[in-house]
């Protein structure tokens, strides 16, 4: 038994110097030269990851990539910026957040960056659209707006012919000329799947449009309104009788997928969007694809959206210097250039600078060029509506309650693509869920 | 039983089968096709396969550290766990107090708890212990996560066990350590093994918490795939191979040990 004893004692320290060995072996800090970038899995961003060894062997520097779901992404570096863990260096973030966490002191400013970096280079709204209280807080690294997408081919075969700035009525006749269902041909795809950047990005767009707004000048909802029943109850007719089926659960991602594989007439959706839809290795419509400005209801605010992706440095970041250093050479013009050379023109981040625009490899290489540069300089993020209203933000409210109340009537208006309730019931619904959640936010009494 | 009840039983039990199989297969072949064919409508069977996908996959990440993560996070975690769970359940199956019963029942109710809940407290804690992002953090709040279904688990093996044999063992001398390690453990040993082959595969799933107290270091599988997701562009086909990449050394370990784990998973059922 002795013996047996010891040798249980024996395994047992193993055991424990084992475990303890693992967790020990585990904890290792970074070094002063390491930056941890979190980022989202785009193309752009990929090929940023890529080229960026050049930019770790130009200084010495090293960086480590967390790439997570855009999602996963937010509420991950949300965490982090709110309790000050200090994970990250930079952070990729849109031009939603950036304000709101500029304002709160999250973010480091990024005004003073060297002449070389020309920052007169980067378009003023882009800029603009990344600042707070008069200081930038991110840099671009790429940008874009929403136009229409439409298959040149089968309009030519229809005798139809795509105006540069189309009507939402005309839209909707193409639509019912161009549906032939026994094909799974449809005559427009829109986003359906329910969250504040997925069909809420568009319905913005296009209850702006139709004249509605979110909130009056005193915050207080405008989702009961006629202009929002015309806008929704024209979104669910035309995607119930020219839509594709299921379409509740397709956003970006699935309608670029039916786009491009063929079974969609018309598309309404981000210009980033049309880089993939010009390759003839992904898209079977490469060469048949056309575009278009976004359609218009009865007013030309907010017909069409501004997003961009930006990168920022947290202010619990310990490595400001090196972070700044790596964002002045992966959002430079001389970085635009690098990519062009490399992996061709079209790919180019675009959308950020002018010599961008000016630069006749890229406009012979991108036929979209000119129209997304035009469709971004004319998104008015402070002026999204026709009627004034007391927040910035076209197809998002740049308040931080805005991620929960957009998923919420988001839910609420694929509920009603779906028939679950009628449009009068998700917008009396959406219409209490906002006051409620607007007055416990302190914005209304 | 008659033949047509027990035909009916076979049926669904393929069913059940099929159904989990499903998704499985799916995915394995999703990861062999190009983008454009993995979202084809209708969807397509018959394909040239590509390995683009998994080649593009380790040009991108260093899919081995993310896999050693997770191993290491998986084999700590359960030798920690055990090293709690066994030395409570066997006082809770064999010294059981008034309020036992009550105590498991507590611990069992934690897992009710949606972990988001804690969410800021942990990464606080974690953030002040200097742990965010390493392997520590992870193997820490994962077993206190295991534990009380390891506690249940071997609570229920214990109790299984006659309790002469243990008192016939400390009549001969053997203390409480002695007790548990040579004369316990070998005879629970079918439960002990399922105990860790469930605590294994639940760590290896783990995505929570690898997610949000990782970020480069310490990151696993599952972070590993969750890389894979893009908010633009066409993903599934690569998405797939990094889920086939992530699930196939667990699933080899779970297909190899079935046997040990359905033992122990139905250790005392039938007596």
């Amino acid at each position: 038994m002795r013996h047996q004893a010891q040798g249980m004692k024996r395994a047992v320290a193993a055991s424990l110097m084992l475990a303890g060995g693992l967790l020990l072996g585990s904890s290792f800090s970074a070094t002063a030269a390491t930056i941890t970038i979190a980022t989202v899995n785009n193309s752009q961003m990929v090929e940023m990851q890529k080229l960026s060894t050049q930019w770790e062997k130009e200084t010495g520097n090293k960086i480590n990539w967390v790439v997570l779901e855009e999602n996963v992404l937010r509420q991950r570096v949300t965490t982090d910026i709110a309790t000050h863990g200090g994970q990250f260096d930079i952070l990729t973030i849109g031009s939603y957040e950036t304000p709101i966490w500029g304002k709160q002191n999250w973010l480091v400013s990024l005004d003073g960056f060297p002449a070389s970096y020309d920052m007169n280079d980067v378009f003023p709204s882009v800029r603009e659209a990344l600042s707070a209280n008069g200081k930038l807080y991110a840099v671009p690294f790429y940008a874009e707006s929403s136009f229409t997408y439409y298959r040149k081919d089968l309009f030519d075969k229809a005798g139809l012919t795509m105006p540069s700035q189309p009507k939402y009525d005309e839209v909707r006749t193409f639509a019912e000329k161009l549906t032939d269902r026994a094909h799974e041909q449809y005559g427009i795809c829109l986003r359906g799947k329910p969250g504040w950047g997925e069909n809420m990005a568009y319905l913005d767009t296009l209850v702006n449009t139709f004249g509605g707004r979110w909130f009056d000048e005193n915050w207080k909802p405008q989702l009961n309104t006629p202009a929002w029943h015309e806008a929704v109850t024209f979104y669910i007719d035309m995607m119930h009788k020219y839509g594709p089926p299921g379409a509740n659960s397709n956003g970006f991602n699935e309608n670029q997928a039916l786009f491009a594989t063929g079974h969609c007439a018309m598309w309404i959706d981000a210009t980033s969007g049309a880089g993939l839809l010009y390759d003839r290795k992904q898209s079977q419509v490469a060469d048949k694809v056309a575009f278009t400005a976004a359609p218009i209801a009865k007013v030309p605010n907010g017909s069409h959206w501004f997003w961009s992706w930006a990168l920022a440095i947290p202010e619990s970041s310990k490595n400001v210097a090196v972070a700044k250093s790596f964002l002045q050479w992966s959002t430079s013009r001389a970085y635009i250039e690098t990519v062009g050379k490399s992996d061709g023109w079209t790919v180019v981040p675009p959308g950020t600078r002018k010599s961008t625009y000016e630069n006749p490899q890229y406009l012979k290489a991108a036929p979209f060029a000119d129209f997304v540069k035009n469709a971004i300089m004319t998104a008015d993020l402070n002026h999204p509506t026709a009627e004034k209203v007391p927040y910035t933000g076209i197809q998002y409210v740049a308040i931080p309650e805005f991620q929960a109340i957009g998923t919420t009537v988001g839910q609420m208006i694929a509920g009603a693509l779906t028939g679950q309730m009628s449009v009068d019931d998700a917008l009396r619904e959406a219409q209490a869920s906002v006051a409620a959640t607007m007055q416990q936010a302190g914005y209304t009494q | 039983m008659s033949k047509a009840p027990l035909r009916i039983a076979v049926a669904i039990a393929w069913l059940a089968a099929l159904l989990n199989f499903f998704p499985l297969a799916w995915m394995l072949l999703a990861s062999f096709k190009t983008e454009v064919q993995a979202i084809a409508s209708p969807p397509l069977f018959f394909f040239l396969p590509t390995l683009d996908n998994y080649r593009g996959i380790f040009a991108q990440q260093d899919y081995a550290s993310f896999a050693l993560n997770s191993i290491v996070i998986s084999l700590a975690t359960t030798l920690l766990m055990l090293l709690l769970a066994v030395p409570a359940a066997f006082a809770m199956a064999f010294y059981p107090g008034a309020k036992t019963r009550d105590l498991l029942l507590w611990m069992l109710s934690t897992k009710m708890l949606p972990a988001v809940g804690v969410l800021v407290p942990i990464y606080l804690l974690a953030r002040d212990l200097h742990l965010l992002d390493t392997l520590a953090a992870l193997v820490i709040v994962n077993t206190l996560s295991n534990l009380p279904i390891a506690i249940w688990m071997l609570f229920t093996f214990f109790r299984e066990t006659p309790k002469d044999i243990i008192e016939a063992s400390r009549i001969d001398g053997a203390n409480v350590l002695q007790t548990i390690f040579l004369v316990l453990l070998p005879l629970v040993l079918p439960g002990i093994a399922s105990t860790s082959l469930l605590s294994i595969i639940l760590c290896w799933n783990e995505a929570f918490w690898s997610l949000n107290l990782s970020a480069h270091n310490a990151a696993p599988l599952t972070a590993f795939i969750a890389s894979f997701s893009a908010p633009q562009g066409l993903f599934w086909a690569r998405l797939s191979a990094a889920s086939v990449l992530a699930i196939a050394p667990i699933l080899v370990f779970g297909w190899i040990s079935q046997r040990q784990l359905v033992r122990g998973l139905t250790f005392g059922a039938v007596k």
